[in-house]
């Protein structure tokens, strides 16, 4: 009896998980490029949902409607940046958080105008017909989930050490100033690091929308997980951030089955609190 | 003769002023009668607010239109609480002291209702809830001057439990959302299911707008509960169904009269088959056999509803359909004067609504029973009449 349920929890948590590891990557992104924490990554997820949930009305194909919501927030993400991150005159970290924090509502209000205050439904990527795993079950959306959560941190990985922008990139979180000296477009880069960002919550939005439906006020919770899971993983690297999103969505599911369903977001905030005081540098110590 | 003038002014001033305070104190017949109407019309529990106002507004502007209660034309104000308890009770405040309402429609939801109550019945106003929670109204000796329309959760919970003992079945499992709906919810599933020969199993609870409950349906996995009821509104119940799915369970799953709405069947889609739930007759109105009082009343507010709003009709909107439609009879008798309107309401008798029939006395101040209920099922994404 204890074992079945627990692999249940398992999936589950891995799933969310998963979700809050990509939205993790996408805080980690931008800290790396500007050192601040970019608020309106929530809304990021939400846009990416109920855009793809828009095209797929109106023209049913998901691939289209993936590529579709990810392109369109891309575009929000480059668009969010010029206008409201690079003009401002005095650009201490305090300041343009307090902008992204502002973004993120303006975005939300702008999102429940433009699709109201309703939640809408996607279809799963490949049918709703569960998976037996032994005692447990799984569905085709959870592979989805989990296995692009993979490809997208392989990528990542591979483009931040083998190409040369990504090799940019990270020199400019090395040394923003040396970068400059070589040659690097500083706010080239930052620009890019609003876009990938935006680009990889808008695809989480959207892997999560069949499962648990797309709503204006969905991002504002899922970006605060994300940010959990980024502090957790040191906000420096990459694998931490997507570590700490996969144990912060298991420890949720656990809590829920094992202790009580009340305890869900309750254990998100202990775990970031816990880190905070603890091991503020993070449990993986960032590679940055 | 200065003198005299400007006396004859004075007594004129005075004569004006003295006019003028009559005037103030004593309104002209044909000012407008406010009534005050408080609905979560954005924030989660929008889906209740937004036609809970569209169908006030629509009564105000029929009666309105036909010259208004004994020719004084309604005036309806309207705020969103947003279904926040701090922004409810504020609401009332203002609709008592700024608007001077006569009477106040709403809140939509129980805890918001809870708040508004205290207000209202310290200042002696009429309230006419749009939340289903029983302890609105109850014991209506201390709410004096609070009613509600919605059937109530104990109704609803002694229909389901009636269709689950009529099926044989013994054992449940509640899933219940941690708002005041579910709390009202889980405490009449527990306090009646010995009267119907149930027991409860297991029971889980859920946060509003949590996005995944297959922790809490894997723990219910585990039992051998023959059934799951589920008690919660907006979209978190059609994620329940949605779940229930991913885990092959395949007991049936009861859901509140909170999900009884079109919108569910399109959030559940395909896991929505099956579902069983208690509806208001205006969900299968055009089901109904023609021997019904309530089938008029529904098919004249769902025809009237989706023509002004191009919107389908929702049992929620009903609550204030009702509410608005007795107020009214109670204005006719009652000048506007809050004390009389309550007297008249209380006194309402076979009143047929799109929610009931209503029999309001000094002891019940809903008036209605589990009758008001139909339970039904959702087969080829369509609500089917079953019991």
């Amino acid at each position: 009896m204890e074992l079945a349920p627990l692999l249940q929890y398992l999936i589950s948590g891995l799933t969310n998980g998963a979700i809050y590891a990509l939205i993790a990557l996408g805080f980690v992104i931008i800290y790396h490029a500007t050192t601040i924490i970019n608020f309106a990554q929530g809304e990021m997820v939400m846009l990416g949902a109920l855009c793809a949930i828009s095209i797929y009305h109106l023209y049913p194909s998901l691939p289209l409607a993936f590529l579709g919501g990810v392109v369109l927030v891309t575009v929000v993400g480059i668009v969010f940046e010029r206008l409201a991150l690079r003009p401002v005159k005095d650009p201490s970290p305090i300041t343009l958080i307090i902008i992204t924090v502002g973004g993120a509502v303006f975005i939300k209000g702008v999102a429940m105008l433009l699709w109201g205050k309703e939640a809408y439904n996607l279809p799963s990527f490949s049918g709703d017909a569960p998976f037996h795993m032994g005692t447990a079950t799984i569905l085709p959306q959870n592979l989805w989930v989990l296995g692009l959560t993979a490809v997208v941190l392989l990528g990542m990985e591979a483009f931040f050490r083998f190409t040369l922008v990504g090799k940019a990139m990270r020199a400019c979180a090395y040394n923003p100033r040396a970068a400059r000296l070589v040659g690097i477009s500083l706010s080239r880069m930052v620009q890019l690091s609003f876009a990938l960002s935006a680009a990889l919550g808008a695809g989480a939005g959207i892997l999560i929308a069949p499962l648990t439906l797309g709503v204006y006020d969905m991002g504002t919770m899922l970006g605060l997980k994300g940010f959990c899971a980024a502090i957790l993983g040191g906000l420096g690297s990459s694998f931490g951030g997507v570590l700490g999103g996969l144990i912060l969505g298991v420890a949720e599911s656990l809590a829920t089955g094992l202790i009580s369903s009340g305890y869900r977001d309750a254990v998100a905030f202990f775990i970031l609190l816990l880190v905070l005081f603890i091991r503020p540098q993070g449990l993986f110590k960032g590679d940055s | 003769m200065r003198r005299t003038v400007i006396l004859c002014g004075l007594v004129a001033a005075l004569a004006g002023l003295m006019l003028l305070g009559w005037g103030c104190s004593k309104p002209a017949p044909n000012e407008p009668l406010v009534i005050g109407g408080i609905f979560s019309i954005t924030g989660p529990a929008s889906y209740l607010g937004e036609p809970e106002r569209n169908s006030m507004e629509m009564v105000i502007a029929e009666t309105t239109g036909k010259g208004g209660v004994n020719w004084r034309p309604l005036k309806a104000v309207i705020y969103d609480d947003e279904g926040d308890v701090t922004k409810a009770r504020l609401h009332a405040e203002k609709l008592i002291q700024k608007d001077k309402a006569v009477a106040i429609i709403g809140p939509s939801l129980t805890h918001t209702s809870m708040a508004v109550l205290e207000v209202t019945q310290k200042a002696k106003l009429p309230l006419i809830s749009c939340a289903a929670g029983s302890a609105i109204t109850a014991p209506a000796k201390d709410r004096v001057w609070v009613f509600k329309t919605p059937q109530t959760d104990q109704m609803a919970v002694a229909r389901i439990y009636q269709y689950l003992q009529k099926q044989g079945l013994k054992k449940v499992a509640i899933l219940t959302v941690s708002t005041g709906f579910g709390v009202a919810g889980k405490e009449q599933l527990l306090a009646q299911a010995s009267k119907f020969g149930l027991t409860v199993v297991a029971q889980e609870v859920f946060g509003e707008k949590d996005t995944d409950m297959t922790p809490q349906l894997t723990k219910i996995r585990g039992t051998d509960a023959q059934a799951v009821i589920c008690w919660g509104t907006g979209p978190a119940p059609a994620l329940v169904a949605k779940n229930m799915k991913q885990l092959a369970m395949t007991i049936p799953l009861i859901q509140s009269h909170g999900a009884a709405s079109k919108k569910f069947i399109e959030l559940a889609g395909d896991a929505g088959e099956g579902i069983i739930m208690p509806a208001g007759k205006l969900t299968i109105w055009n089901q109904l056999p023609d021997n019904d009082p309530q089938k008029a009343v529904c098919k004249e507010y769902a025809t009237k509803y989706t023509a002004k709003f191009k919107a389908p009709e929702s049992s929620f909107g009903g609550y204030a359909y009702d509410a608005m439609n007795m107020l009214l009879k109670a204005l006719q008798k009652s000048e506007g004067n809050p004390s009389k309107i309550r007297d008249e309401l209380e006194k309402i008798q076979k009143f047929v609504g799109v929610s009931g029939i209503f029999n309001m006395s000094p002891e019940d101040h809903n008036g209605l029973t589990p009758e008001a209920f139909v339970m039904v099922k959702i087969s080829n994404g369509q609500f089917k009449m079953i019991d």
